[in-house]
C-alpha cells in the first residue's frame, strides 16, 4: 500500500474565482499540503506556473484573457525548458461530453467536474501521484496517453503504427493504494 | 522501433508517434506503508474538517455570487447583449453552479446551470430572452436568500425544473436546423466528479 505525503508536494490553483481559489487551498492544507500558489486568470496562470515550477496544477476552465484550455495547450510544449510533462487537473463547472473530450484532447490529466468535493480532489491527485502514464507525441497531440486502458476485446482499427509497443504498461502503484492496509 | 534514453526522458519513437516516459518527479511524494500498519491521519477527514471550518462565511460568499450575478443582468438591462456583457453573466452563473452545492446552496445550482445552458447554447446573442434570464436570476437570488428547505425546497425544485423546461423549448426551436449540436447539448452530462 501506498500513501501521499502531501507536504511533498507544491501545487498551483488556477481560478478567477477568489472563493474557489480558498476552497481548494483549504482542502489542499487539509491534506496536509503546505505550498500552494494561486492565479487569477490563464496568464497569471502560466506566469506562476514559469516561476514556480508546481508538480500539480490544478486549473478552472472558464477564464478571463485565456481559460484553462488555452494553459494548458501552452504548458504542453515539447520542447518547453519548464516542465511540460506536468500534472495538470481541470476543476470545472462544464461537465458535457465535448467539454471532456477537449480536456483530453489538450492534454488534461484528470478531470474533476464541480461541485467539488475533498473525496474527488484526493482520487485525482492519488490518481496521478500513484498511477502515472507515459506521454505520447504526435503530428497533432502532445500529452498523456490517452488510453488509459488496454482492451483485448478491441476489434476496431489501429490507429497509432508501430506494433505492440502501443501497449503502454503501468506501474501498478494505483492498485497497490487502493489495497487495504492488513 | 528506435530507442533512447536520456537524463530527461525514456523515449520510443515509431512510425507516426512516441511514446515518452517522463522522470516521475511525482515520485518523491509516494510513501510505501507497510502491510498492517495503523496510520492515524485520513487526508479526506482532515480536508472536510477544515472545509467545515470555513462553512460561517458560505453564506455571504452566495450573496456575493448572487451580487455579482445580478450586477451582470443589470449590465444586460443597461446596455444590451453583447460579448463582454453576455461573457460576464456566464461567468456568473457558471461560478454559481459549481460553488453552489459546496457552500450549501443545493437547490439554487440546477437554476444556475439552466441559466448557463441558456447563454452558451442560443445561437444568436440578440434574440437571448432577457425576461427569461431575469426569471432565472431572480429565482437564483431568491432560494438563496431562503436557503429553503422542506416545502420551499420542493417549490424550489419545481421552479428549477420548470425553468429549464423552457430553456430547453427555446434552444430546440432556436437550434432547430443545427440537429447535430441540439443532440450534443440535450445529451446527459458524462463529466466525472465524486
Amino acid at each position: 500500500m501506498v500513501r501521499i505525503d502531501f507536504n511533498r508536494l507544491r501545487f498551483l490553483v488556477i481560478d478567477d474565482n477568489a472563493h474557489m481559489r480558498r476552497t481548494v487551498r483549504t482542502l489542499l492544507h487539509g491534506f496536509g499540503t503546505r505550498e500552494v500558489y494561486e492565479a487569477e486568470d490563464g496568464a497569471g496562470g502560466l506566469e506562476a506556473f514559469n516561476h514556480y515550477s508546481p508538480d500539480i496544477v490544478i486549473t478552472d476552465w472558464a477564464m478571463p484573457i485565456f481559460d484553462g484550455l488555452e494553459l494548458a495547450q501552452m504548458i504542453r510544449q515539447p520542447t518547453s525548458n519548464t516542465n511540460p510533462y506536468v500534472a495538470i487537473i481541470m476543476l470545472t463547472g462544464h461537465s458535457e461530453k465535448k467539454r471532456v473530450v477537449a480536456s483530453r484532447d489538450a492534454g488534461i490529466t484528470e478531470f474533476l467536474a464541480k461541485p467539488i468535493s475533498a473525496k474527488g480532489l484526493y482520487q485525482r491527485i492519488l490518481n496521478v501521484v500513484a498511477n502515472p502514464r507515459s506521454f505520447i507525441r504526435t503530428k497533432s497531440y502532445f500529452g498523456p496517453d490517452r488510453r488509459r486502458n488496454v482492451n483485448p476485446n478491441y476489434a476496431g482499427s489501429e490507429r497509432r503504427k508501430g506494433g505492440k509497443a502501443d501497449v503502454i504498461r503501468q506501474q501498478p502503484l494505483l492498485e497497490k493504494a487502493k489495497t487495504p492496509v492488513g | 522501433m528506435t530507442e533512447k534514453k536520456n537524463s530527461i526522458a525514456a523515449v520510443s519513437t515509431f512510425a507516426d508517434h512516441e511514446v515518452i516516459v517522463p522522470p516521475n518527479k511525482l515520485k518523491k511524494a509516494v510513501v510505501n506503508v507497510r502491510p498492517g500498519t495503523h496510520i492515524d491521519f485520513d487526508p479526506v477527514s482532515r480536508a472536510e474538517a477544515a472545509l467545515a471550518e470555513l462553512a460561517s462565511e458560505f453564506s455571504s460568499w452566495m450573496e456575493q455570487e448572487c451580487d455579482r450575478l445580478d450586477a451582470a443582468r443589470m449590465a444586460i438591462r443597461a446596455c444590451g447583449v453583447d460579448t463582454a456583457t453576455r461573457d460576464s453573466l456566464f461567468r456568473a452563473a457558471h461560478d454559481i453552479k459549481g460553488q453552489a452545492a459546496t457552500f450549501g446552496f443545493p437547490l439554487v445550482a440546477p437554476v444556475a446551470e439552466s441559466l448557463c445552458r441558456l447563454i452558451e447554447h442560443a445561437p444568436d446573442m440578440a434574440r437571448l430572452p432577457i425576461d427569461l434570464v431575469d426569471q432565472h436570476v431572480d429565482a437564483i437570488r431568491a432560494i438563496t436568500h431562503r436557503n429553503t428547505r422542506g416545502d420551499s425546497a420542493m417549490n424550489a425544485a419545481r421552479l428549477a425544473e420548470r425553468l429549464r423546461q423552457v430553456t430547453d423549448e427555446f434552444l430546440r426551436r432556436e437550434n432547430r436546423d443545427r440537429p447535430d449540436y441540439l443532440e450534443s447539448i440535450l445529451a446527459p452530462p458524462i463529466a466525472p466528479g465524486d
